[in-house]
């Protein structure tokens, strides 16, 4: 085992993290604000890929191409939020609904399962070539500005009574209702955003990467809790402001990367990462229901001994 | 100010388990008028608070606020109308949210949400004079999240946040009986303050027969649906606990519960 593969493959997990913690901060903002578990992102994310290519190999600039990914997640999002809104269905089924939809759509769109984008051909913002190049090239540098922009806008959006509104929707429902706040609207509008978000991530990695592919979402809104949990395992003590709690999120995603990268430096196989990252993800889920559980019996027998 | 005209509703109809809530009830309460409302489990106390809240529809009858139609609006749209208090204190305020941004949002109630600021600096000053009637030290707490606070302290916030907007009628559904005593009597003494500063028509369930007694100035005792007793004036201020059990044995409410009792 040789060490410098491993830091040979630094930059490209930083830059990779990055783009999905793009991802994660739209998983974060289902997940934890209007908590719900919003699986529609596993197609969204190759819709955003999608769009882009096609709208980039039509002649679109890439701020347009850009701009049509992200519209295209908006759509998504809209989709799953009018089946659980105004059809009443589950969020989490809605969500598998429109996700088993997009795979039918997301097909359409390319004509074929696999699109190739290549940066000699197309003005692409990021690429895995320029990952060691220094300049304003530098993909990390491009996704770590697309993160912060995005936590900045963020930060203003859920600040505003808009934002304040689906905040409110995602903590009380009673309570949202009861303050004449519209929830099936809030909670359509987060579902947009969020599939808006996780739709141009989409359309980063597949510049980044070079093509999109039909499968390049599965599992994704898997790999987009495991960012937001250990984002929060690691930083919720010090990180309290809104802000800050969405960079964690997408710190959480770099370094979900990381632990990928070392995984596959000791010898394990890439498919097998899946299983390793739903195990994870399962443990870290746990963990607050085995505290209340464990933690309260062991306080309770503890307490009875002294007695 | 509110008018119920013959309004019905029936739970699971045509099931073991239905269940006639409330039998063609009928009401009216004028401007400022501060009612309360008792009766036994299952008299439909709870369901007609929730039926003018517009928590469900109705199978007939009409709602009318300030002679306003609102039968078939929704919940969210017959908010502007309408400050709410629940029975539990975990319903009323959003826990993961700071003292001041709970506020700022009943502050917005029955208004459009845009995209301006969620809470100004104005509101904060606004809003820390404002608490200070709970006397509760929360004007000092601000940015407390809500889920730290206590559920007295909870229900009162929900109790200001309610009456923040001026409502045209406040809805209290026994807002005081998850409560102990002592802070149940400080948030009914915090009810009385508001209502009586504000001139608000006010419904107010309470399982406490000497509460009923002592606050308001019309009570209305519900069995089956409807109101079978309805009081007001100077007769309301002669009521006695007795005279409130005699009428609950004259309607042949056999289901009285120990807390109404001993209360």
């Amino acid at each position: 085992m040789d060490i410098m593969s491993l830091v040979n493959a630094l930059p490209s997990v930083a830059a990779q993290g990055l783009i999905w913690g793009i991802m994660a901060i739209g998983v974060f903002i289902t997940f934890r604000i209007l908590d719900v578990a919003d699986l529609t992102v596993d197609g969204t994310l190759c819709t955003g890929g999608a769009t882009f290519i096609m709208l980039t190999m039509a002649g679109a600039n890439v701020w347009a191409a850009m701009l049509g990914a992200f519209c295209a997640g908006l759509m998504a999002g809209l989709l799953t939020g009018l089946f659980h809104t105004a059809c009443g269905i589950p969020a989490i089924l809605a969500g598998i609904l429109t996700q088993l939809a997009l795979y039918s759509i997301n097909l359409r769109i390319m004509g074929q399962a696999n699109r190739p984008v290549s940066s000699r051909q197309y003005d692409l913002l990021v690429s895995q070539q320029d990952v060691r190049e220094v300049g304003l090239h530098n993909p990390i540098l491009v996704s770590a500005l697309f993160v912060i922009v995005i936590i900045a806008l963020l930060y203003w959006f859920f600040g505003t009574e808009l934002g304040s509104s689906l905040r409110a929707t995602g903590a009380n429902l009673a309570m949202s209702r009861a303050q004449g706040i519209n929830v099936n609207v809030t909670k359509v509008l987060g579902l947009m955003l969020s599939n808006g978000l996780v739709a141009l991530s989409g359309a980063l990695l597949a510049q980044y990467q070079g093509f999109a592919d039909v499968n390049m979402g599965r599992g994704a809104i898997v790999i987009g809790l495991a960012a937001v949990i250990i984002g929060e395992v690691i930083f919720s003590r010090i990180f309290r402001n809104f802000a800050l709690r969405l960079l964690a999120v997408a710190i959480g995603a770099v370094i979900y990367y990381l632990v990928y990268q070392v995984v596959i430096w000791l010898g394990l196989k890439t498919d097998d990462m899946k299983l390793i990252t739903a195990l994870i993800v399962a443990f870290f889920l746990a963990i607050p229901f085995w505290k209340g559980r464990y933690f309260d019996r062991w306080m309770k027998r503890g307490g009875g001994d002294r007695a | 100010m509110l008018e119920l005209r013959n309004i019905c509703k029936t739970f699971n109809p045509g099931t073991v388990n239905e269940k006639v809530a409330l039998n063609g009830l009928s009401l009216r309460l004028e401007e400022g008028e501060f009612v309360t409302v008792i009766g036994g489990n299952g008299a439909g106390k709870s369901t007609m608070l929730n039926a003018v809240a517009g928590t469900f529809p109705l199978d007939a009858g009409q709602i009318l606020i300030d002679g306003v139609d609102v039968t078939r609006l929704p919940e969210h749209r017959r908010a502007r109308y309408i400050g709410r208090v629940f029975q539990d204190p975990m319903m009323g305020t959003a826990p993961t949210m700071q003292i001041e941004e709970n506020l700022a949002l009943a502050a917005r109630r029955g208004k459009r949400r845009t995209l301006r600021p969620g809470i100004t600096k104005k509101e904060r000053a606004e809003y820390a004079e404002r608490l200070k009637i709970l006397d509760l030290g929360l004007e000092d707490r601000m940015t407390t999240k809500v889920g730290l606070l206590s559920g007295g302290q909870r229900q009162a916030l929900t109790l200001l946040m309610a009456s923040l907007v001026k409502p045209k009628l406040l809805l209290l559904d026994e807002h005081t009986a998850a409560l102990d005593p002592k802070t149940a009597a400080k948030v009914l003494e915090a009810t009385e303050k508001i209502v009586t500063r504000d001139r608000l028509t006010t419904l107010m369930i309470t399982h406490n027969m000497k509460d009923a007694i002592t606050y308001g100035d019309r009570l209305i005792m519900m069995k089956d649906g409807q109101i079978i007793f309805d009081i007001s004036g100077e007769e309301k201020k002669k009521l006695t606990v007795e005279d409130l059990l005699d009428k609950f044995k004259v309607a042949g409410e056999d289901d009285l519960s120990d807390k109404m009792i001993l209360s």
